[in-house]
């Protein structure tokens, strides 16, 4: 009983604190756009290519690409590592 | 009154959010758990897509465009990395579960807490 | 291994699913798509033979150690053309203006030219070899280790 009171009083404090931010953001529809505009008009001269997003993904925002190759060769590494068979262990 | 039909998708993004903590709090069996953080992690990345949204923009791709008047294309690109970084980590966590069950037997959050040597 | 109506849908939509998955990684840099979309497209194939057929029957074609070789090469091809460009920064694009995917276009909307953007093709190839290879280990993997032993546990 203890369990529940618990967990309703904190989902009571976390969903408004979350339905109070989402009532006060910036109006949906108008974000600022300084370095969007600027990649925008840029990106066919620069990088030649026609897929705005290709070319952020790839060429204006490359490390972080790079980044995420190396988090999913790790897990796909450890994955393979952990699940592994030995053939002289004990019956389970 | 109106904020709440112009906010409507971050209304949406804090709904989903309490859904993903509830079920993080309240179920006892693991692969429910990790449900919940699947669900959460879904929130954060509407959040995300959503924050780029430009009243009549068309999308952010110039071959056969219709105009120039587009969305932001940096918010998106942030959500792929956050959706393939999403993947790793369920792949982690069902792995871990996998090794519980071998050497415990149970799947339960409670029972499956004393891990001898 | 599941009845014979759904073997034999899995056998004629796989060549499908492997098309689809390779245009949506080909024309990365033209239309949406790229190396990360095409590489999920490409491996849902893989989870459609492992369901449809069984764990056993998949696991003589797809082996681990080629599944990483063919991660490790993609991973590798991605690294290496980020170090291409060296001269002038890390990841820079040198392909632009050259022979080799080099149109540049003008600004505003503009036809469809599969012979531009520089050096990004050729990464969306190598990201695609490590999503498809990473998932599809992971997918074997994990079908191995949930397989019901048969004698006597």
């Amino acid at each position: 009983m203890a369990r529940k009171v618990a967990i309703g009083f904190t989902l009571v404090i976390v969903g408004t604190m979350l339905f109070a931010t989402a009532l006060m953001m910036r109006p949906f529809g108008e974000p600022p756009s300084a370095m969007d505009d600027y990649i925008l008009e840029n990106t066919q001269e620069t990088t030649g290519a026609n897929n705005a997003v290709s070319a952020v993904v790839f060429d204006w925002r490359g490390y972080d690409t790079l980044g995420e190759a190396t988090v999913l060769f790790t897990a796909v590494t450890a994955v393979v590592m952990l699940l592994r068979r030995r053939k002289d262990e004990a019956p389970e | 009154m109106s904020t709440i039909i112009t906010n409507a998708p971050f209304i949406a993004v804090a709904a989903l959010a309490c859904v993903g903590i509830y079920i993080m709090l309240s179920q006892r069996n693991l692969i429910k758990i990790v449900m919940g953080i699947t669900i959460f992690e879904a929130a954060v990345n509407l959040f995300l897509v959503s924050l780029g949204y430009r009243n009549d923009g068309i999308a952010p791709i110039f071959t056969n465009a219709t105009g120039i008047h587009m969305v932001l294309p940096v918010p998106q690109a942030m959500t792929l990395t956050s959706i393939v970084i999403g993947v790793a980590t369920t792949a982690m966590m069902l792995t871990l579960i996998v090794l519980i069950y071998r050497h415990t037997g149970e799947t339960d959050a409670k029972k499956s807490r004393r891990v001898k040597g | 291994m599941m009845s014979k109506v759904v073997r034999s849908v899995a056998r004629l939509a796989t060549p499908a699913v492997l098309t689809f998955g390779l245009y949506v990684i080909m024309h990365g840099h033209v239309t949406s798509g790229g190396g990360f979309q095409g590489g999920a497209v490409f491996a849902s194939a893989a989870a459609l033979l492992l369901v449809a057929f069984g764990s056993e029957r998949v696991k003589e074609h797809m082996k681990i150690p080629a599944l990483t070789g063919i991660a490790v090469s993609g991973a590798v091809i991605f690294i290496g053309l980020g170090f291409a460009g060296l001269a002038t920064t890390f990841f820079y694009n040198l392909f632009v203006g050259s022979p080799v995917f080099g149109h540049v276009p003008p600004f505003g909307p503009a036809h469809e030219d599969i012979w531009t953007a520089g050096v990004i093709p050729l990464m969306n190839i190598g990201v695609a070899l490590n999503v498809v290879a990473g998932l599809t280990a992971i997918m074997v993997v994990m079908a191995i280790a949930s397989e019901n032993k048969r004698d006597g546990e």
